[in-house]
Formats: C-alpha cells, structure tokens, sequence
C-alpha cells in the first residue's frame, strides 16, 4: 500500500481507504442500532408495574441536549473546513468545542438516567427499563467513544505526530460524529416524542 | 513488513526492519522466528494463521460430532450423560460454523484476496492483524468454558428463554455469547478491511467484471458479515445483560417476547447460511474452468446469482421459525422467498455443470471435490427447497430431516468446497503438491463416508426421530426397512469413515511437507492472478503491479487466439512472464511494518469478557490495557516511516550488508 492510495489519490473508488473503511463501518452501525431500536419498539410500553414513559420523561430537558448534540455537528463541520485549510490552531478549538459539547449531552444523559432511577426505573424494573436503557446506553457509548477520539486528535496534533494527512483523518472521525447525531435524530424522535 | 531494494537482477529479496518509531514501544525488529508470525501484518502469514487456527477447531468440533455418533450408534447409548450431550452438540455446531467455516473462509480471502486483485496486501494490514487474534481468543475463550463449570447447552441458535440463569445455571452461555461477540468483532474488522481492499486496491484495469470469482463471491460475503453481525451483536448483548446485569429482555413473567430472541438471531443466521457456503462456491468456480480448460460459462450470471442470493439471503430468515406460529401471511410470504432463493442458486449449478460441459476435463483431487460439491450440495438445495413448503416443513422442523439437509449444504457445499481449494492453491501456498494419489483415497473416503452418515438422516427424520435426542430405545426403534436402531448404526459407521477421509488429508499434508520435490511455477496451467508470482510468493507479492486487460489475465497473457483456426494457442509460458516481471521490478516497494498493537489489543477483549461473568476489577484492568494498546495503536503509523530505515540502510550500500 502506497501513500497515494493511502489518502485516495490512486485507489479504486476515488475516496480513501480510511474514509471508506469508516462509511462502511457506519453502515454496519445501522443494523447495529436497527436492532437496538426495534427492541425498544417492541417492548417500550410493556412495563409491570414500573413507571411508565409518559410519567418520566422531561421533554423540554432533552430537547435542549439534543439541541447541543446536533450543534455538535456544526462545531464538527468547521473543525473539517478549518483542518482543508490547514489552520491547524482553529482545527484544534472546534474539535475541542465539538467535544464540549458532546460532553455537555453526555452529562445531560447521567443526569437523566440518576433521575429516572431515582423515580423507579431501573434497569431490571420492567421491559421498558431494560430497553430504554439499552438503547440510550449504546449511543452514549458511542458518543463518548467520539469524545475521546476527539480529544485524542487534539493531543496528537499538538504533537504534530497524526499519522497520514491530517484533514483525512478529521473528516473520518467527522463522519462517525454526525452519523451518531443522526442516530439520535432518530432515537429522540421514536423513544421521547411519539407517545407509547 | 519492511522496504525490499532491488538493485541488481540478483534475486535474494532483501529485508531491512526499522529500529525506531514513535510511538509508546519500539517496532518489532525480528523478521525471523517466532516473532515473524506473532507481530506480522502480512496477509499471507495470517491467512495461513486462519487456516492453522480453522483447521484446528476443525478437529476439536469432528471429535464433538464423533462423540455424538457413538452416543446415538447404539440404543440406550451411555457414552455421554443427557447433560454432556447437549454441551456437545451445541459445541459442535458453534465450533463447525463460527471456529471452522468463518475462519478458513476468512484465511482464504486474506491469502487471495490481494494476490488476485494484484495488490501487495490489504487495506489495512494491522486490523487484519487484530481480525485473527480476535478470532484465535474468542474460539479460545467459548472453549475455556469446558474447563470452568461446563459448556453452552442451549444448541447453537440458543433459544430464549431456555438460554436464561433458570435453565442453563453454569457459565457456559456467558462464555458462549461473550467469545462470540469476540469472533463477531473479527468478522466485522474483516469485512470492512476486505471490502475496502477491493474497491480501492485492484491493479490498474481491473474492473469489477474483470475480478476473479472466488474474490466476488468473497466480497459478497463480507457485505453479508457487515450487515448481519451486528444484528447477531445486539441479541447477544441483550442475553448477556440478561444473564449477568438483572435485564429482563426474555423474561416472560416480565411480559418479554421469546420471538425477540428467534428474529434476531435469524435475521443473522440466515444470510450467515450464505457466508458459510459462498466462499465454497467461489472456489468451485476457479477450480472448474482450470480443470475443463475452459472459461466459466456464463461469469456475469455466476456473478450477479452470487450478488442475488446476497440480497435475497435477507428475506427468507423466517422460514427457521414456521413452527412458531407466526400466522399465515408472514408464512406465506417467507414460503415463497424460500422457493426464489433457489433459483440464483440453480443458476450457479447450471453454469458449473456447462462450464464441464465438453470441456477436456481433467480429474485432479481438487476436480474431483468440486465436482463432489455440485453433486451433493445440490442434493442438500433439493431437500432445503421442500423447506418451503411450511405444511411440511412443520412435520419435519426439529427433526433428523433438518440435520440431513444441513448438513448436505454445509458439509458437502462449504468443506468439499475448502478441500478443492486446499488442493488447487498447496502448491500456491506452500510450494509444494498434495499427493494425488493419497488425494483420491482422501476423496472418496470422505464423500463415502458423508453420504453414509447424513443419507440415512433423511430416513431417521422423515421417521419422526427428533433433532436433539440423546438416547433412543429398542422398544421405540420400529422394524423392517425404516427401523431407527439400523440407519443410526450406518451413519455412525459413516462417521468414522468419514474421520478416516479428513486424518489421511491431515498424513498428506505431514508427507508434503516432508517431501523435498518442488511444486512447478503454474502446475494446473490456471487462469487468474494469483499465479502470476512465485511459489510461495514473495512478501510484496509481485515484482511489478500487473495491469489488466482480461478477465482471467494470466491465462490471456499466455495464450492467444489463433485468427484462422480459431483455437488458443500458447505464447509465453508461466516461467518466462515470471523472469519479465524479475527483469521489470519495483526498486523500491515500502511494506506495512509488523506491529506489537494488534495481539495486545486482542488480548485486552477476553480479560473484559472475563471480568464481565467474574469480577468487574478483572474487566477494568483489561479496559485499561485495551486503551493503552488502542493509544499505542494510534499513534504508530501503518508503515515506518523513510528515517527509520536509512540508519542501516543508506543509499548505495552493498546488497549483502543491508540484508540481516
């Protein structure tokens, strides 16, 4: 494997083979999630006594961290256009500032998941608990994964030591962070707005 | 692994390891010994890796499937206890399909792959790295479960709720479903490494329509594995938060669904069914055209019916569970998408059959193998097609009717299919031939002993003996022709004629490699690019990057058309396209470098798992190291970087001082 094919200048598809690497393991996260979610479907009104979804969940508080997740992604977009443009000490804000935010959500959600366990739900509590907390654990997860890549990045460009083209590697790590702002499009959408 | 300079037409391949890299430890320098193989990211050494591995549990899941054999060769059988018999079988099944078939399908893509696309290795040599070592702990890890309070008992597809605490008290489920999870992660860092291999990496002018077989049906595999290993992940997860964090996904008392558990299991143990068999087709369809000396008829429809069954692979998972009540439309619907998925598969019968047809056949071992798949997996299609007939599919559901018929596809589509690429790529691999002659007795046995075995179990079925019984009686035997107690008796015998087929292939191998004859460069006068190198290849594989103008370009490189008689005739032999690709050679070809990262990351995911069923202190301290190994991982780049080499390889340096 050669450097050029490395970054996509000479490979078969045109796109590198880091970032097709991760487009395809996006693709295998949508199973991945489409089984998660359709779990949740399947059993978010069975709940045996425990508290329902309606009687929880605090909507206007996880809007507004979903509002800060999906600005998440703008942050990201920025961090991407700044990183083809080489300035390298603006690449480093908004990843930082991407990774802010994505904590501030993954904050919300510990703050989340106490309250609900303090009002009853715990994970063995009924098949809505065990679900729901199985789904939105999964994507936490998955963001604070992204935090530490993007935290990581930052600490390696500060040492200049990325290896390959550092807008590559950016945009890869981009393309996983929007992905998981998409999932939980989804996620808030099905589990928090549509009534059981 | 390191930079080869080309200097002179000498062909001593010259191999310098760098010294110093960034990083947290220093690269690996050895080249030789043991550290060759355990910190290697070369695709030919993991792909023989895989096979060693594969080949391994190969026959650590025959011994299972003896022991079940004598168990059942006799009434009243007291080999095994009832508990032991269900720890068998559903070893055996796990062992055969997630330990056997994936990882020799795996080792055969790895090894071929990039030889047949004309690249010198995968996409990304270190998760290729980690893909085996993965695999090697999973299989491992299910295993360790025999030593520590037994094995998985539930079968292979594991059904809820019999997989909760109540019914199976010992850790054999959590280690069942964690090293799973393991082997699953292996599969899916496999699949995106091969899919982006072959998009991105194929020789200049190799189009799609113009890649060999075997590497489509493979890249239809991996698309297969990206899609339904996750699927399969989450219904692991959510067993294992069952069994070890109070979940109540499959408690019924809590209202849970068992169906859950059979859809997502299905959803991926259906197109994991095509997993398993198409790399065997992929191989049928090299090995029929070399040895008919024709081209495969009808390649575009070999290639799309692979693509189809990939596809229709995802709609036909329900027909496992017609005796489930799912009401009559979805059975319905699922009956019918059973009989068309059929059809892609009697396409690819139909092009093998005329690919021989009236083609100069010549009945080498690994012909005869192929031929021995189209025969008997066709047998095995035909029985899964009356699977699609849900009325009698209910009566056979369950029974020795099923193990008939899957073991027909698997055993004479997916192992036939490996022993016909064992025999057609030996020479590639290991420079040497596989006798023939014992190849023939190795065949016969084998086929011989597979049809005494699983013939008789379409009679033991259609006569009601159930699937997972572990003992049957006299008194419940019947009389004449159908009686139970005489075809159990025959497919025992078949058992171990079979056994006797697979221990002469393992003395075959041993005599091989004893015997000092050298393989020829081409010796099946093949077609495809993998042949256009040595024996074994080189570590880059090839001296110059092929361009492509064919589809089957070896085999047009040495023969072209006649324009009168309409014939080929030949116009360069397999030694002299070597000695112009020796004489054209890249001088100066940077390999991936061999890393430590991929064996310690590996290692780090069994202790979680093992603190997971344990103690939680256990599973910190191998997150711990799974993050070390990850930093590590990041922060050394795939290949080491031009400074590291020039310390002991300067420019101009004499040959024999740069090589140690």
């Amino acid at each position: 494997m050669t450097d050029a094919v490395a970054h996509g200048h000479d490979s078969g598809t045109g796109i590198s083979n880091i970032k097709l690497g991760m487009w395809t393991f996006l693709g295998s996260e949508c199973l991945l999630f489409g089984g998660l979610i359709s779990t949740y479907m399947l059993y978010r009104g069975r709940v045996t006594g425990g508290p329902r979804p309606s009687q929880i969940f605090d909507i206007p508080f996880t809007s507004v961290s979903s509002f800060v997740l999906l600005m998440s992604s703008l942050t990201m977009v920025l961090a991407v256009s700044a990183a083809h443009k080489n300035e390298d000490r603006k690449t480093n804000i908004w990843l930082t500032v991407t990774a802010l935010l994505g904590a501030t959500f993954v904050g919300g959600q510990v703050y989340e998941f106490t309250a609900f366990y303090n009002e009853g739900l715990g994970f063995s509590t009924s098949l809505f608990g065990s679900s729901f907390y199985t789904l939105t654990g999964f994507h936490g997860v998955h963001v604070t994964v992204g935090i530490i890549m993007l935290m990581s990045l930052v600490g390696i460009f500060k040492r200049s030591a990325v290896p390959g083209k550092k807008a590559e590697v950016v945009e890869m790590i981009g393309l996983y962070w929007h992905f998981v702002d998409i999932v939980w499009i989804i996620i808030f959408t099905l589990v928090y707005l549509i009534p059981v | 692994m390191a930079i080869i300079e080309r200097e002179t037409e000498v062909m001593v391949p010259v191999t310098v390891t760098p010294t110093s890299t960034y990083g947290v430890l220093k690269r690996p320098v050895a080249a030789t010994g043991w550290r060759a193989w355990v910190f290697t990211v070369d695709h030919k050494k993991l792909g023989l890796m895989y096979g060693a591995t594969a080949m391994f549990f190969f026959i650590v899941g025959g011994v299972e499937a003896l022991l079940i054999r004598l168990q059942l060769a006799a009434p009243n059988g007291k080999v095994l206890n009832a508990d032991l018999y269900n720890q068998m079988f559903t070893m055996h099944a796990t062992t055969m399909v997630f330990l056997f078939v994936m990882p020799m399908a795996a080792g055969l893509a790895n090894y071929f792959i990039p030889l047949q696309i004309g690249a010198r290795d995968v996409a990304f040599p270190r998760i290729n790295a980690l893909g085996f070592w993965l695999l090697l702990f999973g299989g491992i890890f299910i295993n360790l479960s025999w030593f520590l309070g037994g094995a998985a008992d539930g079968g292979w597809f594991m059904y809820a709720p019999n997989s909760g605490p109540v019914f199976s008290p010992t850790n054999g489920i959590d280690f069942w479903a964690f090293g799973l999870q393991i082997a699953g992660i292996a599969s899916l860092t496999g699949a995106i490494n091969l899919i982006v291999t072959v998009l991105n990496m194929r020789a200049p002018g190799m189009t799609l329509m113009k890649m060999p077989i075997f590497t489509w049906m493979m890249t239809v595999v991996q698309f297969l594995l990206l899609f339904a290993v996750p699927v399969i992940t989450v219904a692991l997860f959510l067993l294992s938060f069952q069994r070890n964090f109070g979940a109540r996904f499959f408690d019924v008392a809590a209202g849970a669904d068992p169906l859950l558990w059979q859809h997502l299991f299905w959803i991926f143990g259906h197109p994991e069914v095509y997993i398993l068999v198409l790399p065997a087709f992929g191989i049928v369809s090299e090995v029929l055209p070399v040895f008919s000396r024709k081209p495969l008829f009808g390649y575009p429809f070999v290639v799309f019916s692979g693509a189809a069954i990939g596809f229709v692979g995802w709609g036909v998972w329900a027909h496992h569970m017609f005796a489930s009540g799912l009401g009559p439309v979805s059975v319905a619907v699922f009956s019918l998408t059973t009989m068309a998925i059929a059809v892609p598969t009697g396409v690819k019968i139909i092009n093998w059959t005329l690919t021989m047809w009236g083609g100069k056949l010549y009945f080498s071992t690994a012909m005869k193998f192929s031929i021995g798949l189209i025969v008997l997996f066709t047998v095995g299609g035909l029985s899964g097609v009356t699977h699609s007939v849900a009325p009698s599919d209910t009566q056979q559901t369950d029974t020795y009717y099923i193990v008939a018929h899957f073991h027909y596809v698997l055993f004479g589509g997916a192992v036939l299919g490996f022993f016909s690429g064992f025999y057609y790529w030996w020479p590639k691999m290991f420079g040497k031939m596989l006798s023939e002659r014992l190849g023939g007795w190795n065949f016969w046995l084998m086929v011989i002993g597979m049809n005494l075995t699983f013939g008789p179990m379409h009679i033991l079925g259609l006569q009601g003996q159930p699937r997972r019984m572990y003992q049957w009686t006299e008194a419940r035997a019947g009389e004449g022709f159908f009686n139970l107690a005489f075809w159990n008796l025959i497919a025992s015998i078949g058992s171990f004629v079979l056994a006797v087929g697979i221990l002469l292939f393992l003395i075959n191998i041993v005599i091989t490699a004893r015997n000092p004859t050298r393989a020829p460069l081409d010796p099946w006068n093949s077609r495809s690019l993998e042949w256009m190198t040595s024996n074994p290849p080189k570590e880059h594989n090839f001296d110059v990057i092929p361009a492509v103008h064919h589809l089957d370009e070896f085999f047009h490189r040495k023969y072209e058309e006649d324009p009168e008689t309409h014939t080929m005739r030949q116009i360069a032999t397999a030694e002299e396209i070597m000695a112009e690709q020796e004489r054209n050679a890249d001088k100066h070809i940077h390999m991936p470098s061999p890393s430590y990262w991929p064996i310690v990351l590996a290692a780090a995911v069994p202790v979680i798992t093992f603190g997971m069923i344990f103690s939680h202190l256990i599973a910190v301290i191998g997150g711990v190291i799974l993050l070390f190994a990850a930093f590590g991982w990041a922060l050394e780049p795939s290949t080491a970087p031009e400074s590291d080499f020039e310390n002991n390889s300067s420019q101009g340096t004499a040959l024999d001082k740069v090589g140690h």
